[in-house]
Parts: structure tokens; sequence; C-alpha cells
């Protein structure tokens, strides 16, 4: 039976995420990267965006949550064909057509999260061909594993919000992309710095508020869950921006914006999937530790691996959702305010489901993603030409300049 | 006439605009610029990864005077200006050779 307070907290859910991309992603991304493509990382969110919607109704959410097997879901759901009015979503109180929109804007965030890795030089195409192979072959059956009633949640691993399910699997994949495209030209000594640093605290801002739709909407329910949820979320969050802060203050002698928000994503991410199984002290420790991690996995990542992982999406999400995924285990114990463990299960047998659960993602993730890329280069290409690279997308690809401030054009 | 190029830091020009007024002059025109010079530009931080920035905001402004007040004008730019740190800028004068008040036709002096 549907239930209204459910079912209205799961609506507000289901817009705070997709307020997550829309703007707040978009708004993160855009103010990261050079004023000269602006638009196109925008458009790339909007476009992922649209096109997962699609893809999602066509028949990725089919194979994500209907029956099928262990390892994917079947199609019996194409179109979100026998989905009636009145519906209502096994083991909620919710209507179906809540859930199926709600888990949308899951699938839109997750490649949504890949663009920070590949701006400034992918061509456009390459981004909706692999955007949407992507979501096929990755998305729906790690969402199937974990969510769906596959082989993961057979083993009962514990990824309340999509520490597995969307940041493991974009961050991987965000790595493998940054590859196969390789580096800006003059990475990683002769880039000019983000061109709005303001705007990259809005974007933050945005999708701090809209990750309690995320984690506390999680629950799809409207009770305690959803609230501890909310506030583990919230703590960690800030713990995280003020360990990142303290970390660059420390380190080069000024606490920097960038980074402090950089720290607010890293504790929001970590958090997730734990989010609704542990408690205040749960979010001190994932907090602390995952600005800390992160910020390592930034360093690592960009001047000792020369990774040009534009926007640190792995370091970032990739790391953060793996840490909290395997920290769930500790974390939930009753005795450090979670809520415990099944019959049967311990703190070990439980982290190695965790440890299996992330390895499962992570290794699925960068084959499928690494020959997806094979493919989008065979297909359309990846990279922009040189000239355009100089140039800036926003030009070379989409006809549009992101600031005309003094000398405006004349209209015919 | 000369006219008087002065490339000063961005937050020294309340100070300099005060110290023109008191000179008597009666407009100036400036632009937001880039460049460097001694200082070799600047680096900053963004999560961690150390970006040069090798040119510097500077605001560059433009007074166009009468030859007697040459000296008096340069002084007051270079009064205001200073704060004795590298990157305080510098001042070019320039020989003036006509100027034009545009809504009157009004040539030399009479037009600045």
């Amino acid at each position: 039976m549907i239930n209204g307070a459910d079912t209205a907290w799961m609506l507000t859910s289901t817009v705070l995420v997709l307020f997550m991309t829309l703007p707040g992603l978009a708004l993160f991304y855009a103010g990261l990267v050079r004023a000269k493509n602006v638009l196109s990382v925008l458009m790339h969110c909007i476009a992922v965006a649209c096109l997962v919607s699609v893809l999602w109704y066509a028949g990725a959410y089919s194979l994500a949550f209907s029956g099928g097997n262990p390892w994917i879901g079947d199609l019996s759901q194409m179109f979100l064909a026998g989905l009636t009015r009145g519906a209502v979503h096994p083991m909620t109180a919710i209507p179906d057509s809540v859930y199926i929109m709600y888990q949308m804007t899951f699938a839109i965030i997750t490649p949504g999260l890949m663009i920070g890795a590949y701006v400034e030089r992918i061509k456009f195409g390459a981004v909706l061909l692999f955007s949407g192979l992507w979501l096929i072959v990755v998305y729906s059956p790690v969402a199937h594993w974990v969510w769906g009633g596959g082989w993961l949640a057979a083993m009962g691993v514990k990824d309340f919000a999509g520490g597995i399910v969307v940041h493991t699997t974009a961050g991987i994949s965000a790595l493998i992309v940054a590859v196969a495209l390789g580096k800006r030209d003059g990475f990683p000594h002769q880039l000019q710095p983000p061109h709005a640093p303001w705007v990259v605290m809005v974007g933050a801002a945005m999708l701090w508020v809209g990750w309690f739709g995320f984690n506390a909407g999680s629950a799809l329910s409207s009770g305690a869950d959803a609230g501890m949820a909310m506030l583990v979320t919230h703590l960690a969050a800030a713990f995280a921006s003020l360990t990142w802060m303290a970390i660059e203050w420390a380190r080069f002698g000024k606490p920097s914006m960038v980074g402090t928000v950089t720290g607010t994503i890293a504790g929001l991410a970590t958090i997730t999937p734990a989010s609704g199984f542990v408690g205040p002290f749960g979010a001190l420790v994932i907090g602390v530790s995952s600005a800390a991690i992160c910020y390592c996995a930034v360093q690592l990542i960009k001047t000792r691996f020369l990774v040009d992982d534009a926007l640190d999406v792995f370091a970032v999400h990739g790391v953060g959702g793996m840490t909290g995924t395997l920290l769930t285990a500790p974390l939930m114990a009753a005795e450090l305010g979670g809520v415990g463990y099944g019959d049967g299960v311990t703190m070990g047998s439980q982290f190695l489901v965790q440890v299996t659960g992330v390895a499962a993602a992570l290794v699925w993730s960068a084959v499928a993603t690494f020959a997806l890329c094979k493919l989008t280069r065979a297909l359309v290409g990846l990279r922009v030409r040189r000239e355009s690279e100089t140039q800036g997308l926003d030009l070379a690809a989409h006809g549009e300049s992101g600031y005309n401030l003094a000398f405006g054009g004349t209209s015919q | 006439m000369k006219l008087i190029i002065a490339i000063i830091q961005p937050h020294r020009m309340d100070a300099v605009r005060e110290a023109l007024t008191e000179a008597g002059i009666a407009g100036l025109t400036i632009s937001e610029v880039r460049g460097y010079g001694r200082q070799r530009g600047h680096k900053e931080v963004y999560r961690g990864a150390e970006y040069t920035i090798s040119y510097v905001p500077k605001l560059k402004l433009e007074v166009a005077v009468e030859d007697d007040k040459v000296d008096e004008v340069t002084e007051a730019v270079m009064r205001a200006a200073r704060t004795g740190k590298i990157g305080d800028g510098k001042i070019f004068v320039l020989d003036l050779l006509s100027a034009v008040r545009i809504r009157t036709g009004e040539m030399g002096p009479q037009a600045l």
C-alpha cells in the first residue's frame, strides 16, 4: 500500500538527486575548467542527463531492476512495459513510478561524474556514444548485482546509496577514459588554473544539499533510517571539508576554497555507502579519513602517475566510494553506533563481502570501459583535433562562447 | 602634451585616483591588463597542484596632460601607487601629437 509520507519524501529526494547533476555537478565542473571550455562541460552534463533518461526508459531500468539472473536483469520492463499508475514498488510503500524515477536520477549522475575525467579534449559524439553504452554495459549490471537482487545482494553486500554502484564504477571508469584519451595539451605544468573557483563552491554546495536526497532518500522511506542517514551525511561532509582545509593550510600556508569544497565532495562520496548503517561516530571517522585519503590520491594520480583525470574523478569519487564501502564493515558495528550485524555475520565476514563487492565493480568497470573506449574510438573517434583543443571546445564543438562581456556581435 | 601610461597594482587604484584629482586631472582611462615584470608571475595552488600564473592582473591607466603638469602627475601616481614591494608597476611618458574633443572639435591642450 502506498504511504503518503514515504512517497512525499521520495518525490523530494528524486528532485534533490537530479538537482545534484543539474545544475550542481555541472557548475562544480564548469568552474574548474578553463573559460574556453565552460559551455562544453555544461553541455556534457545536460546531454548525458537527457540521454540516460531516455535509455533508462528504453531498457536500462529493466536490465538493472527486473528479475533476470544474478548477473543481469531481463528485458521484461523495456519501455516500462506493464507499469500501472497504482503499482507499488515491492518491499516499499512508494509507487513504482517514483522508484523508477528516483533510480533514474542515480543513473544520470553516475556517467555524469565521469565527465570530470575527459573534459577539455573529448569529442562530443564520443561523450554521447560512450555514456550510452556505459550505462547499459556497466551501470545496469552493477546496479543489478547490488540493488536489483543480483549476486552481491545475495552475499549481503552493504552499499546504502552507491559507494559501489555509483562512485566505484564511475571513478574507475573515469581513470580508464582519462588514460585512453591522453593528457590535455600542457598537462601537468603548463595548464591554466580553474577559471571560476567561486562557481566551484556554488556547485559543491548544491551537491551537498542534493546529497541528502541521495543518501537519506536511499532509505526509500521517510522514517528513522532516512533521518540518521541525513545526519551522518552532513557530519561527514563537514569533517572532511575541515580536514582537507587543514591539510592544505599546513602544507601550503593557506586554506584554499577549492580544496575545502573538494574535501566536502570527498566526504559525501565516502559516507554514501555507509550512510544507512553507521552513526555519528562513523561519520567522524569517515569524514576525517576520506579527506586525508582522497587528498593523497589526488597527488598520486596527478604528480606521480601523471594521469590527466582532469577534475580528479577517480581520486575523489572512486577512492572515496571504495574507502567508504570498506569502512562500512567495521563502522556499522553496534558498539560504534551503527546498526550492527545480521545473524551469523561478523565484522570480518562483512569486510570480506565488502572487498568482494568493490573488487567486482572495479574489475568489471575497468574491463568494460577499456573495451568501450576502443569501440568508441573506432566508431566516432575519442579526441578532438589539436586546433580545437587550443581554441576551446565551446567554440570548436558548439559554436558558442561562455563569456561575451565587452564587445557583443550584431544580430542580423 | 604628454601621455602618461601607468601600470599599477589594482588595489592602489583608489589612492591613485584621489592623488590625480588633487593634482587637478579631470579625466583618465583605465583598463584591466595582465603582465609580468621582475617578479615573473606568481604561483597558485588548486587541490595541491601548483599553477604558474605568468601574467599577473594589473590596471593600466592613461592620462593625457599638458607639458608643465608631467612631473607633478608622475610624482602623484608614483607616490600613491607605491607599496615598496616587487610588482608595484611602471610609469611611461610619451609625447602626444594631438588631441581632439569629439563633441566640440576642440584641438590640442584645450581638448584635455
